[in-house]
């Protein structure tokens, strides 16, 4: 009973610099705590009322040099933990490349995720060690958020909108999976296991995972397609079945349409001046809702296609489309 | 002096303090008119600021959705009738000049003619009301109130008339094209599905009767505080009281010109901008 | 006879010189008002409680086996809704910033006695929303009402709530108004601004952001209910809104909330520490415009609720640098405080007990604000249990200490009467230690993962669940005994006449009757001295000018 943990594993690379940081400060809180905590009680017992043998003479009651040291020193402290903390967040949570990429969807009350081989898990999520991760998350109906304690990373799922978080992990091992943001009745039960396995394992396990590879697994075959296709893959299918090929990639198409082979990436001019980077967030909106942000040189004769596609057929047609652009593994 | 007669005495709230408090004007917490008068002042200034952050939080909102959705605001926004608008921003403009002559009344001690300042301040205010209602109900008419059947097709044929919107087919599915007519030319620069069509223009609609409305009650709580000081002042006419407490009437003018500004505020953003 | 020599009960004072129900229900004394306040207040404190104790019981083992997660999530948004904005809140404005701010600044009473009443009708009739909302079958959108969760999914009488929240908010609204006015023009002769007992200035602090703040979050929580019943997509993204705009409004005003829960209290710990240490308290000015300093930077630190939302890294890091920033008036004060007890004369009477439990309670709600407001750690650690811990420490341990320092503090000059300082020392006690067992664990646990609003959790945090599960009964005696103890001596306690038992400085000490006269001062007094000048005892702060004589048909004014 009393063999509890009081902290939690560390397995990644990232949850070893948070928890260095982590240290740090809660170092610097017990020093601040306890001059604080035993200078009170010091204070208040050696000149409780009743104790007349301590000097009280010169008892001034504002003196600027003090003021000033216990302004400018927890001052200089904050700002050097503050610069060292937002240059470790941004180290980890800006953009990077060369990751292998998993899709993360959020629903009442499950995550499911997806591997670009189209292996797909249930509130399983099985990673390489080792290896730099890039998930993107997305929610299907409320805010969730997507919650690694022993990573020591979190990013929100909300609908609407790709939330990346980039991570190495380093053990393999089973690690918690949570759901933190409240999402209703069963929020505490939309929890699951980060499975991390040793590079060949990992391969092995993807092999066997792979869509069709195993006929069990109930859910490869959903109503998104799939079939025995990498994500890449059932991208291509989905384009096909929504029509898109009429007009894109299609060299006899009858209108004048953007080249999406070169959309991932890349700096888009739009026809306003302004540019937008070509990432999921941009191909995401200009399937859903093309005239948002119209490319340069071209018109708006695309339909938007809010309502009818799924956030599973979201995920497939980025994932081609990154495929066209040469970017298989790690988005380069 | 016991309870009892303490509760008898009715001079006790200013008991030997030596100050006056004639005539019910001063508050029994103050101790100069001059201190009461800046303290209604100050707090009525507070509370325009609470209004103006209340008002501020919803133009905030407002102002992202217009940006994000400016073709189908601006197509929602063609419904609302800008004569009816202009109306009532100049009754409102009137009642404020009114409401300010009413104020300088008050403070001359014109008991009458800040009845009657205030009596017109009223009507224009009742007028605006009687507008309102007439704008609303044409609302509810064409089924743009965003309740249970709230119906976008009023928005969209006026659009086609005007040349703003085609409806196109494409996939088999309807498929509005939003855009300009110029020189017989269409030129599509947004396509939305009409169920997206559906929900940004009731997205306005929602702003505009949560905006308006907020807006309305301030003028409807507005109106009964005026109803009051009308009574007042007619009595204080009736009694041929020399002086009374201009204050409640100088409020109510604070308030009053709020209650003008923030329309002034929504009547461009609401009717005008992208016509 | 002069109206100052009375004595005994029969003395007619605020409380006795009219006992209808109708004179309490319809009254503008302000001191009324706060016991009006203190007692509406005490209802919900032990309703809050009460959701508490049933989701501390629910986690005492790791299965969700007492209560289903729909009750469970129920008893965690009633707990949230109630304590935050049916207790906290109004706590220590609405009943110490009426009842003795009024008496500090030697005022009959507030600028507006009647919007204060109204602000009292404004919160019952807020707060009998909130509870028919949770009878009729209860919320489960957290106190946050985080959209889309609570305008497309939640059901039950969500929009109810709102209401009642609404006209909550519009009551703390015209409870700032109403300071804010009385303390810029009903401060005594001279009672100059640098005069001011540092309550008053965190009460002003308080106010500002409660004008500022709370007309934000009542439009936005607003918006919601018209989203619920209208299906217009303003924070729904199915129906084309944006569920983050929410997150900014709501944060907006909820962030400097924290404030108008935590700058009152610190407020009260000023007063409280320097009565029983007999000295000034030092650094006043600073104490001074630390609280002005925290209620204007702390309107823009909101974004730092918001870092895993995926909002800017540039936008996270202006929200971070200012988090850091707004840390630094607290640790500013709480430095002062300290001086203040160095070379004091220190009383361990109750209410300095409370406060001395403020200060280490504080501290460590302050410093683990640090983890939190570095973004790395800050992203691991939100919505776990650390962040439960940590605005408990800050919410519960600063607030509710101040709050029991205050009411122990005024509670002679409110009834006349004095609590047993005996069982007052081993309340305080049985605060202080159940709190630290209830919480400290959850930083632990909050470390290690466990999320926030969780109905069961895995087996191997059992142990320290079942802790803070102990603490939270050790707490719970110790706020139910003043809760007795108090209502006792408001029969049998020692009957205060004294106008000063504590031997404190102040006008409300010096000048004022126990309990007040029904219009505080004989006259207004004219301010002497600045706050705390227990260097000076033979000089007092103020005086009572002896009547001028009434010319009779002369004028005057």
């Amino acid at each position: 009973m009393w063999n509890f943990p009081l902290v939690p594993p560390t397995a990644s690379k990232e949850g070893a610099d948070i928890s260095l940081l982590y240290w740090a400060i809660t170092t610097l809180a017990i020093v601040f705590g306890s001059i604080v905590l035993f200078g009170v009680i010091y204070l208040a017992v050696r000149y409780r009322a009743d104790n007349n043998a301590v000097d009280r003479s010169n008892a001034t009651d504002s003196d600027l040099r003090i003021e000033l040291a216990w302004t400018l020193i927890p001052l200089v402290l904050a700002l050097v933990i503050f610069g060292w903390a937002t240059k470790l967040y941004a180290d980890i949570y800006a953009p990077r490349e060369g990751y292998y990429e998993v899709f993360v969807i959020g629903k009442q009350w499950m995550w499911h995720c997806q591997h670009p081989n189209g292996a797909r898990e249930n509130n399983v999520l099985t990673l390489p060690a080792g290896r730099l991760v890039k998930a993107s998350i997305i929610s299907q109906d409320v805010i969730h958020a997507f919650s690694i304690p022993a990573f020591r990373i979190k990013r929100d799922a909300v609908p609407g909108r790709y939330n990346a978080m980039y991570f190495t992990p380093t053990k393999p091992g089973e690690y918690h999976l949570f759901c933190t943001e409240y999402c209703g009745t069963k929020h505490s039960e939309m929890i699951g296991k980060v499975v991390v396995l040793p590079e060949e394992e990992f391969q092995k396990w993807l092999e066997k995972n792979a869509p069709g590879a195993v006929a069990a697994t109930t859910t490869t075959t959903s109503a998104a397609g799939g079939g025995t296709l990498t994500l890449a893959q059932q991208g291509e299918q989905t384009f096909k079945a929504l029509g898109c090929n009429a007009c894109h990639l299609n060299p006899n198409s009858a209108v004048k349409v953007p080249d999406i082979t070169k959309t991932w990436g890349s700096e888009i001019k739009l026809a306003d001046g302004s540019t937008v980077k070509g990432d999921e967030a941009y191909i995401r909106e200009s399937i859903l809702n093309p005239g948002a942000k119209i490319h340069a040189g071209y018109q708006n004769l695309m339909p938007p296609y809010q309502g009818q596609v799924s956030e599973e057929q979201l995920i497939q047609l980025i994932t081609y489309i990154k495929s066209l652009a040469g970017a298989g593994e790690g988005g380069k | 002096m016991s309870v009892k007669e303490l509760e008898k005495s009715a001079t006790l709230e200013h008991a030997g303090d030596g100050h006056f408090h004639g005539d019910g004007i001063l508050g029994e917490q103050f101790e100069t008119l001059e201190q009461q008068n800046t303290s209604y002042l100050i707090g009525m200034w507070a509370f325009i600021v609470q209004e103006v952050l209340f008002f501020g939080a919803i133009f905030t909102a407002y102002a992202i959705y217009r940006f994000k959705y400016v073709l189908e605001f601006t197509l929602a926004h063609h419904e609302l009738s800008v004569p009816i608008g202009t109306l009532n921003t100049f009754v409102l403009l009137f009642s404020s000049y009114t409401m300010a002559r009413a104020v300088r009344a008050a403070m001359q001690n014109r008991h009458k003619k800040q009845a009657f300042y205030l009596l017109l301040t009223f009507l224009f205010a009742g007028v605006f009301m009687v507008n309102k209602y007439f704008e609303y109900g044409a609302k509810f008419e064409h089924h743009l109130f965003p309740g249970g059947d709230y119906d976008a097709h009023t928005i969209v044929e006026h659009a086609e008339k005007k040349g703003e919107l085609r409806v196109a087919e494409e996939n088999g599915k309807e498929v509005y094209e939003l855009g300009k007519t110029r020189d017989g030319q269409f030129t599509v620069f947004k396509k939305v599905t009409p169920e997206e069509f559906e929900q940004r223009t009731r997205l306005f609609f929602g702003f505009y009767f949560v905006m308006t409305g907020l807006h309305g009650l301030h003028v409807l709580v507005g109106m009964i505080i005026i109803a009051i000081l009308i009574g007042r002042a007619w009595i204080d006419h009736m009694k041929n009281k020399p002086v009374a407490d201009y204050m409640p009437v100088e409020m109510t003018g604070l308030y009053w010109h709020l209650v003008d500004i923030v329309w002034i505020f929504l009547f461009p953003l609401l009717y005008l901008i992208g016509r | 006879m002069a109206t100052a020599t009375y004595t005994g009960t029969d003395k007619p004072n605020y409380l006795n010189w009219k006992t209808t129900v109708a004179s309490w229900l319809l009254t503008y004394d302000h001191k009324r008002i706060g016991i009006l306040y203190l007692v509406t207040i005490s209802i919900f404190f032990a309703l809050g409680g009460l959701a508490a104790a049933m989701i501390r019981m629910e986690l005492a083992t790791p299965k969700g086996d007492l209560l289903t997660s729909d009750v469970y999530n129920k008893m965690f948004t009633a707990h949230g809704v109630i304590m935050i904005f049916l207790f906290l809140i109004p706590s220590i404005p609405a009943v110490f910033g009426n009842f003795a701010l009024p008496l500090m600044i030697g005022a009959r009473d507030v600028a507006f006695p009647r919007l204060n009443l109204l602000s009292w009708y404004f919160f019952t009739a807020g707060a009998l929303c909130v509870l028919v909302a949770l009878f009729r079958g209860g919320i489960d959108t957290g106190w946050t009402f985080y959209t889309p969760y609570s305008s497309s999914f939640a059901k039950g009488e969500v929009s109810l709530a709102i209401v009642g929240i609404f006209l909550a908010g519009f009551a703390s609204i015209f409870t700032g108004i109403n300071f804010l006015v009385t303390i810029h023009k009903m401060r005594a002769p001279g009672m100059t601004w640098f005069r001011l007992p540092l309550f008053v200035w965190a009460m002003y602090a308080t106010s500002l952001i409660q004008v500022l703040g709370t007309p934000v979050v009542a439009i936005t929580l607003l918006l919601v209910a018209v989203e619920r019943s209208f299906r217009i997509g303003i924070f729904d993204p199915n129906l084309g809104g944006d569920p983050i705009l929410y997150q900014h409004l709501f944060w907006f005003y909820s962030h400097p909330a924290v404030y108008i829960m935590i700058l009152p209290a610190m407020g009260v710990i000023s007063e409280v520490i320097s009565a029983f240490s007999k000295r000034r308290v030092f650094g006043y000015h600073f104490v001074a415009f630390s609280s002005l300093a925290i209620a204007i930077i702390g309107f823009l630190v909101w974004g730092h609720h918001m870092f895993s939302t995926g909002q800017s890294m540039y936008a996270g890091i202006v929200f971070s640098f200012l988090t850091w920033i707004v840390a630094i008036p607290s640790a500013i004060k709480t430095f002062n405080w300290m001086a203040t007890i160095w070379k004091g004369r220190v009383h361990w009477e109750t209410p300095m007990l409370y406060a001395l439990g403020f200060m280490g309670l504080f501290v460590i709600g302050g410093l683990t604000g640090l983890h939190l407001a570095a973004m790395a750690t800050n992203v691991h650690l939100t919505d776990t249990y650390f962040i439960v811990a940590h605005f408990h420490y800050v919410m519960v341990g600063g607030g509710i200490m101040g709050y029991l320092a205050a009411l122990h503090f005024w509670w002679p000059k409110m009834t006349g009467r004095m609590y047993p300082e005996g069982w007052g020392k081993l309340a305080a006690l049985l605060v202080f230690v159940g709190f630290n067992l209830t919480f400290f664990p959850q930083f632990i646990l909050g470390y290690m993962g466990m999320p926030r609003r969780y109905h069961s959790y895995p087996e191997e945090w059992a142990v320290l669940n079942v802790l803070s599960t102990a603490g939270s009964s050790v707490l719970g005696l110790g706020y139910l005994l003043p809760l007795i103890y108090l209502t006792w001596s408001l029969k049998y306690g020692k009957v205060v006449t004294e106008r000063n038992p504590w031997g404190a400085r102040g006008l409300e000490w010096e000048l004022v009757d126990t309990p007040p006269d029904p219009h505080n001062f004989e006259r207004t007094p004219i301010v002497t001295r600045p706050a705390y000048d227990y260097n000076h005892p033979e000089e007092p702060t103020g005086f009572v000018p002896k009547p001028r004589p009434v010319v009779v048909g002369g004028k005057d004014g």
